[in-house]
C-alpha cells in the first residue's frame, strides 16, 4: 500500500506544481495555505471541540517553533504523506467487514511548490514563533538510548505505537509517522510537546502522556536514534 | 486526588441521565475514540489491525453491562491500567474534563444498549 500510495502521489504532485510568484509573503501564504492550515491561533476558547471538526490540516501558526527549516523547505518541494490514514477526524474512513481502513481517495495529494516559492514560504513560516518563550524553558539535551530499550519503551511500556509508526512496518495509522520525526521536528518541540501537548493544541487527539521529564527525554532520544539509523 | 474528585463527582451527578442529549458524547467519541474503537464502536478502528491488544467492542451488550458507569468513567479518565487492563487504552483525564467524560459514558451506554445506538 505504501508504494502504491507514493507513486500515485508523485504522479499527482507533478500536475500540482504551482508557478505562483507575485505578492507579499504573508498574502501569498494566506492564499496558498490558509484554506487548510491555521496561520493564527484559533479561538479555542470560543469554538471548543468543534474547532477540531472544522480543521482540514495541522495548524501552522507556530511553524517556526516546530519544524527544522531544511525539512520544511524540502517538504514543500517534495511533500510525502505524514498521516497514514489522513488527517483525523477529517479523513473519511471506510468501514469494511475487516475493520476501518483509510479511504485512499481522501488521502490528499499535497500542494507542491517550486524551489523559489518553497524558500520564500519557508522563510515566512519559520518566523511564526509565538512559543519561543515556552520552548526556552524546555531542558532536553541530546542523549543516547539503546535501540532495544527505546523500542521496548515506545511500543510496549508507553503504547505509542498504537497510533504512530516508528518504522514503516510497525505501528498504527491515526498519528503522524515518527520515523522521520528527528529530521522534521526541532528537538525541543518534541520534548515540550510530549510534556504537554495541550499547550500546543488543546484539541489534540493524542492522549497527554503522563510521564516525568526523564521519561520524556528518553523517548526523544529514541526518536533521535531511529531517525539517525534510517 | 483524581479518584477523590471522581468519587465526589459521582455522588453529585449519579445517576447519569442516559440518552437525553447524546450529541456531545457522540462528537467526542468520533474525535477521540474512533481511531481505535472504530467509527461504529465495534472495536475495529483504523489502528486496531496492528495493535497487540484489541480495543473493546462497545456494541456488545453483555460485556458492557458488566461494567458500572463508575468503572467506565474511571477507565476513560485514568486508562486501561487503572482497571488492570492494557495500557493501550490511554488515560484521557488531562485531555477531557469530567463533564465530557460523563457525556462519553452516556454515549457508551447508548452504543451498547439502546436500539439504533450505533448509527
Ligand atoms: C487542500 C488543503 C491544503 C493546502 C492548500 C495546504 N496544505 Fe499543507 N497539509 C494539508 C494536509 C491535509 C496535511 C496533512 C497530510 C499528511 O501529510 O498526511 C498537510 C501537511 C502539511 C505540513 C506538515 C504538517 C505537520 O506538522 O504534520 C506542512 C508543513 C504543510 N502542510 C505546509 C503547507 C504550506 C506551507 C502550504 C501552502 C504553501 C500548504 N501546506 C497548503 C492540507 C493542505
Ligand atoms: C491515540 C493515538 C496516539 C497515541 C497513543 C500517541 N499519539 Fe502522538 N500523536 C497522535 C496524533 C493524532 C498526533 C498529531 C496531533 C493531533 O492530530 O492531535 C500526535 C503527535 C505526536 C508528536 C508530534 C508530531 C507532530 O508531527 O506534530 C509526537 C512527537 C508524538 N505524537 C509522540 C508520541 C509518543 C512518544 C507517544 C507515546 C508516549 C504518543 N505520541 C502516543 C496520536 C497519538
Ligand atoms: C490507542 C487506542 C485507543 C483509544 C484512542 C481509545 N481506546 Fe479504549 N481501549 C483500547 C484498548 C486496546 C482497550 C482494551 C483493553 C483491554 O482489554 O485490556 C480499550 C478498552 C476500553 C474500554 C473497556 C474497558 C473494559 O474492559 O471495561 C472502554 C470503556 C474504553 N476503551 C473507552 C474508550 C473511550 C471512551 C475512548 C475515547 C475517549 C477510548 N476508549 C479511546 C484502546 C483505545
Amino acid at each position: 500500500m505504501q508504494i502504491k500510495y507514493l507513486s500515485t502521489l508523485m504522479a499527482l504532485c507533478l500536475s500540482f506544481i504551482t508557478g505562483y510568484s507575485h505578492g507579499a509573503p504573508a498574502d501569498k501564504v494566506a492564499e496558498l495555505c490558509g484554506s487548510c492550515h491555521a496561520l493564527e491561533r484559533p479561538d479555542y476558547e470560543a469554538q471548543g471541540r468543534e474547532e477540531r471538526f472544522s480543521r482540514k490540516a495541522p495548524p501552522l501558526y507556530f511553524a517556526g517553533n516546530k519544524y527544522r527549516q531544511e525539512w520544511l523547505a524540502a517538504f514543500l518541494q517534495a511533500p510525502y504523506p505524514l498521516y497514514p490514514s489522513g488527517y483525523f477526524p477529517e479523513s473519511k474512513l471506510q468501514d469494511t467487514a475487516d475493520g476501518d481502513i483509510p479511504n485512499e481517495n481522501d488521502l490528499v495529494t499535497h500542494l507542491q511548490l517550486s524551489e523559489s516559492d518553497a524558500s520564500e514560504v519557508t522563510d515566512y513560516l519559520m518566523n511564526l514563533q509565538p512559543y519561543t518563550e515556552m520552548l526556552s524553558q524546555d531542558n532536553y539535551s541530546e542523549g543516547k538510548v539503546s535501540l532495544r530499550m527505546g523500542t521496548l519503551d515506545f511500543r510496549k511500556f508507553k503504547g505509542c505505537d498504537a497510533c504512530h509508526q516508528d518504522s514503516e512496518d510497525n505501528g498504527g495509522f491515526s498519528g503522524p509517522i515518527l520515523y522521520d520525526a528527528w529530521s522534521r521536528l526541532q528537538p525541543h518541540y518534541i520534548s515540550a510537546f510530549l510534556k504537554n501537548p495541550l499547550q500546543w493544541d488543546p484539541n489534540t487527539i493524542m492522549p497527554v502522556p503522563q510521564m516525568n521529564e526523564q521519561a520524556v527525554h528518553k523517548l526523544v532520544d529514541y526518536l533521535k536514534a531511529i531517525g539517525e539509523t534510517e | 486526588m483524581r479518584a477523590v474528585i471522581a468519587i465526589t463527582l459521582f455522588t453529585l451527578l449519579s445517576p447519569l441521565s442516559h440518552g437525553a442529549d447524546d450529541n456531545q458524547g457522540k462528537r467526542l467519541y468520533t474525535m477521540y475514540c474512533t481511531q481505535c474503537h472504530g467509527v461504529h464502536g465495534n472495536g475495529l478502528g483504523v489502528n486496531s489491525s496492528r495493535m497487540s491488544v484489541q480495543p473493546r467492542s462497545h456494541i456488545e451488550r453483555e460485556e458492557m453491562m458488566a461494567r458500572s458507569d463508575e468503572e467506565l468513567f474511571k477507565v476513560i479518565q485514568q486508562g486501561g491500567k487503572s482497571i488492570d487492563k492494557s495500557n493501550l487504552m490511554p488515560a484521557w483525564g488531562d485531555n477531557l474534563n469530567e463533564e465530557e467524560i460523563s457525556a462519553l459514558v452516556a454515549h457508551l451506554r447508548q452504543l451498547c444498549c439502546e436500539e439504533n445506538g450505533n448509527e
